[in-house]
């Protein structure tokens, strides 16, 4: 299987199975888009009098040899799909929802505005400290595991993250594993103390402001229904200048209110951030806010102008990490990985308040995704299973994606929420993350200057 | 490199496969996303497979 478009100008080719790309002039893109339909004689005589026999004859040596290495229209590398033993979960990463309570009343928070539905509450620490001893034990051989502070705003229950980031180090000290924690944060308490706390602990931080002043305030006020930019910005270029800051990424949510999002990104970069993620708002079509079907041509547009300012960016020495436009194409994931994605259910769990263990941080409150307690430590079998087997090779919108290695099946909650299935993949989210794999390409190909 | 189709070196797939799932990468839901799965973004961890 292939996928073949041109960018700009740019004839790509991409080689789902083998996960190569390729830049193509243009007689080999018109071959190579014919080539599994019509035969060789049937190409030299639609294509020689167009580019000359002797040009279509070496074309058709140089496919020949990269299929002969593997490298287009390459095999399956499961053909026939696969069966995943049920094993017991190995948990690697939790997302610890320290407070289901928050300091904005953001529209489209699927948190339920902080609550996730539930009582406003804080994790106390004996909890949290249960949860690090449960991923420490469940994690098994594996030596990196992940921690995520997130709510509501999880600075909220300031002492508690302080002490688990403590507790955290030296337990996993002990057993012989690194642990990375990152912060999750609307940045409204995220003072200078806590700004030299993250430094000094290296935890990652993912810094909440959607963009334009007005584009901010309209989805993300304040309880008082006020604005929250002013804040917000101030604190983002306070510690995206400060000495301590490290892995960040300054995350904002795009809307149908702002499906020019990619002037958002623009403004976050003359804020002076260098690592953008803006990521499609997820929502019901009962919101004014949700994407439409017939938002998509829009925001198509939208991702090739973004994938311009990246471009223009990078070719002026002044680089944006756009968190969407990343591919790792040298040393990327294995097959193993990109079967089924976030691993939410069998190597991601979150954590609510109380305690309680849920496939990720957006089942948390769902009762019939309940998988446990950090008290007794054992993780449902069952639930875990039903998530190893929503693997790419199970999902019928998967089998013909050039995309699936790359975006491995998608968001499982968002599967659930619109087609009420593990193995309905959001239509929407799919086309999206379609366009964004081929502006990544792109940019792959543009920036690589032995191509171009 | 061909003289009309150059390629973008990469670990292929199938090469993946042969030291692949020992899963010390990073969950992608971890990272700044938390609504949208990228895996494809991510670097392998596994020190013996490069």
């Amino acid at each position: 299987m292939i996928h073949a478009y041109t960018f700009d100008g740019t004839n790509i080719v991409f080689d789902v199975n083998s996960n190569q790309v390729h830049v193509v002039d243009e007689p080999s893109f018109n071959l190579i888009k014919d080539y599994e339909t019509l035969a060789v004689n049937e190409l030299k005589a639609k294509y020689g009098p167009v580019y000359g026999t002797a040009v279509v004859e070496e074309i058709l040596e140089e496919i020949a040899e990269l299929k002969d290495k593997g490298l287009l229209f390459s095999a399956d590398p499961l053909a026939g799909g696969i069966t995943l033993p049920e094993r017991e979960p190995m948990v690697k990463a939790l997302c610890l929802h320290l407070a289901h309570d928050c300091n904005l009343r953001c529209r489209y928070c699927f948190a339920g505005q902080g609550d996730f539905g539930g009582d406003r509450g804080l994790m106390p620490a004996d909890v949290g400290r249960k949860a690090l001893d449960l991923l420490l034990a469940a994690s098994g051989s594996r030596r990196h595991v992940e921690v995520d502070f997130f709510g509501g705003e999880p600075l909220l229950n300031r002492p508690v993250m302080l002490e688990l980031v403590d507790y955290g180090q030296v337990k996993a000290r002990e057993a012989g594993k690194e642990i990375k924690f990152t912060l999750t944060t609307n940045t409204l308490l995220f003072d200078l103390d806590l700004q030299r706390f993250v430094g000094e602990n290296n935890l990652a931080v993912v810094l909440s402001i959607d963009g334009r002043p007005g584009v901010h305030d309209r989805m993300r006020p304040t309880p008082a229904g006020k604005g929250s930019y002013g804040r917000v910005a101030e604190r983002v270029v306070q510690f995206i200048n400060s000495p301590y800051v490290g892995e960040h990424y300054v995350r904002g949510t795009f809307t149908r209110h702002n499906l020019d999002f990619s002037e958002d990104v623009r403004h976050l970069a003359e804020l002076g951030c260098r690592k953008i993620s803006v990521e499609p708002v997820v929502a019901g079509a009962g919101t004014d806010y949700a994407l439409r079907d017939e938002d998509v041509p829009e925001i198509m547009l939208e991702y090739e102008k973004l994938t311009r300012f990246i471009l223009e960016n990078h070719q002026n020495g002044n680089p944006i990490d756009f968190f969407h436009f990343n591919v790792e194409l040298e040393e990327g994931p294995c097959l193993a990985k990109r079967l089924t994605g976030c691993s939410a259910g069998l190597e991601y769990l979150a954590v609510s308040p109380q305690g309680d263990l849920y496939p990720c941080h957006q089942f948390v409150g769902r009762d019939e995704y309940k998988m446990g307690t950090v008290f007794n430590g054992a993780v449902d079998k069952k639930t875990a299973y039903l998530f190893a087997k929503a693997h790419i090779y199970n999902k019928n919108a998967c089998k013909n994606c050039w995309a699936k290695f790359n975006c491995s099946g998608g968001c499982h909650a968002n599967a659930l929420a619109f087609n009420n299935s593990l193995l309905e993949p959001y239509r929407l989210g799919c086309i999206l993350a379609r366009k964004r794999l081929e502006c990544a390409l792109y940019l792959k190909v543009m920036l690589n200057k032995s191509y171009t | 490199m061909g003289k009309h189709i150059k390629t973008l070196s990469g670990r292929t797939l199938q090469e993946s496969m042969r030291k692949g799932g020992c899963g010390e990468c990073r969950t992608s839901c971890q990272s700044a996303c938390k609504t949208s799965c990228t895996v494809g973004n991510q670097a392998c961890e596994n020190r013996n497979n490069k």
